[in-house]
């Protein structure tokens, strides 16, 4: 059982001596084994949201707790995929693979099995001696999913994975995402500013206000999917042709336009 | 003419790079056209031959001191015992400043209670150290080896600093997501994510120790290029400290190229230049 669970949580920032709140009033569990989409306008906390779950940052008040335990440090049991990737550009995509796996002390004969399995369900095989600058950035975060999967993380934290990518490579690699949630489900925290990604991905999306960031609407995908059976789709624009998906990503959109900013145009 | 040497851009533009054979070319323009300078001034008889001995004096001289003792010893062996003071005050500034700058780097405590001491201290340049040397550690080995370690040490601790400072948060975060501790963050991320700065750093850092072995070997007694110099000026012999001069410029040279070997296999396995 691993949920994610704020209760109560506000965040304040301080700049030029000042408190201002970036954050007000979370109150969200994401399931156990589900997929929970945050978006929102830029600035509006989302990322903050996943950096609490991470234990990078904490709440001013209230509590972030990761299966039943209050967050206080960053840890292998809550796997972060950042937007720039973070691998270690000095080593192999093996050895940032195998990296965690070193540093939480398994021993090598479990840890080359491990790399090699992750290796294989994210299509990297015969990239392992290969150094990230040698990668497009697509198969540069690939590394970086299959370096939080090897660690078999309760939960899987990812903040924009896809938003440093070119279109085509980001579509490649949603469904690549979609494909992996169905082998090996995990609770996954997805921030996003991509409302189709989002309603694609995600069983839930949460839609934010601006700052300060408070959650406005929680819109369920995963009745909409069931409904209208969008996994007997295997590319992600016949989804995006569905009215259901259109329906939601318009709704979704409306309520994003609400928390434009007037200087946002 | 090969097709793949790029034009460039406007004849007329000064900034446009230079293709590697032009460079070798005008490179060696520069120095014959500095020996024929020389020469010809040596040659005109305007100075004394005593004080300008002309460019082919000197090369007498330099064969000369390879295989006739001056000072105790040949040119070679002056120059061995020169390079093995270096190394030890250049290799004592490697192993204690790449430590000291990557722990200041990772621990701010550290930075707030060194940095102060430091800074104040790295601006006492080399040769001022001299005295202070010879009175503490002697004209043996612990004199001339605190005055290379003088030169050598600031930029060592400041790159490996800078490089430790400099590591993107993302990679930390990274790495603390990953569980590993605080030895192991030092050791396996802020290390090896500083090499580049730390290389051009142990660069800079084997110039100027190099640089400061003459001022060194004044206070030595017994050998040294810098002793060997001393000497031929008490005797002197002009085309004698020229050709020490010589010598420490070539091997200092190829002490740059070595490093900037290393330093570009470090930058290729990283896939930067």
């Amino acid at each position: 059982m691993s949920d994610i669970v704020f209760t109560n949580v506000a965040r304040n920032f301080r700049r030029d001596g000042k408190e201002f709140p970036a954050l007000r009033d979370i109150n969200l569990s994401v399931r156990d084994k589900e997929f929970l989409a945050i978006v929102g306008p830029s600035g509006c906390g989302k990322t903050t949201c996943l950096r609490m779950a991470a234990g990078l940052e904490f709440p001013t008040s209230g509590t972030v707790a990761v299966g039943g335990v209050r967050v206080t440090r960053p840890g292998p049991d809550r796997a972060v995929v950042f937007q720039q990737f973070a691998l270690f550009p000095w080593k192999t995509v093996a050895e940032n693979i195998g990296f965690g796996l070193v540093a939480n002390g398994v021993a090598a004969a479990e840890r080359a099995r491990r790399v090699a399995d992750v290796l294989k369900l994210m299509n990297l095989a015969g990239y392992e001696s290969a150094f990230p600058h040698q990668l497009s950035g697509g198969m540069q975060q690939r590394v970086a999913i299959a370096r939080a999967y090897v660690l078999d993380p309760q939960v899987l934290l990812m903040d924009e994975p896809f938003g440093a990518l070119d279109a085509q490579t980001r579509v490649v690699m949603q469904e690549e995402l979609v494909r992996l949630a169905r082998v090996n489900p995990r609770t996954v925290l997805f921030i996003t500013h991509a409302v189709e990604e989002a309603v694609y991905l995600a069983d839930r999306v949460v839609v934010m206000s601006r700052r300060p960031g408070t959650i406005r609407e929680i819109i369920d995908v995963a009745s909409v999917r069931a409904a209208d059976s969008w996994d007997r789709f295997e590319k992600i624009e016949d989804v995006m042709d569905q009215a259901s998906f259109v329906h939601l990503r318009t709704h979704i959109w409306r309520l994003l336009r609400e928390q434009q900013a007037p200087d946002d145009h | 003419m090969s097709g793949s040497v790029p034009a460039p851009a406007t004849p007329m533009d000064a900034r446009a790079p230079l293709d590697p054979a032009t460079r070798w070319r005008l490179g060696l323009a520069g120095l014959v056209g500095f020996l024929a300078l020389w020469w010809a001034v040596a040659a005109s008889g305007l100075v004394p031959k005593a004080f300008m001995p002309s460019p082919v004096d000197v090369a007498r001289q330099f064969a000369r001191l390879l295989q006739e003792p001056f000072a105790g010893h040949t040119l070679q062996t002056h120059l061995l015992s020169s390079i093995g003071r270096y190394l030890m005050g250049f290799g004592l500034a490697v192993a204690v400043g790449l430590p000291l700058g990557l722990l200041m780097g990772w621990f701010r405590t550290l930075d707030a209670i060194v940095t102060p001491l430091f800074e104040g201290l790295r601006y006492v340049a080399p040769i001022a150290w001299v005295p202070f040397a010879a009175l503490w550690f002697g004209t043996g080995i612990g004199g001339p080896t605190l005055i290379i370690f003088a030169g050598a040490f600031p930029p060592c601790v400041i790159n490996a600093y800078r490089g430790a400072r400099q590591v993107e948060p993302y990679l930390i975060e990274a790495a603390r997501m990953l569980g590993l501790s605080n030895a192991r963050m030092i050791v396996q991320v802020l290390l090896p994510a500083a090499v580049p700065s730390i290389i051009a750093g142990v660069r800079v850092s084997a110039g100027l120790g190099w640089q400061s072995l003459v001022g060194a070997e004044l206070i030595v007694a017994s050998s040294g290029v810098g002793y060997l110099m001393v000497k031929g000026q008490a005797s002197i012999s002009t085309a004698i400290v020229m050709s020490g001069m010589v010598a420490i410029g070539v091997v200092g040279l190829l002490i740059d190229v070595g490093v900037r070997q290393i330093e570009s296999a470090v930058n290729r396995r990283r896939g930067k230049g």
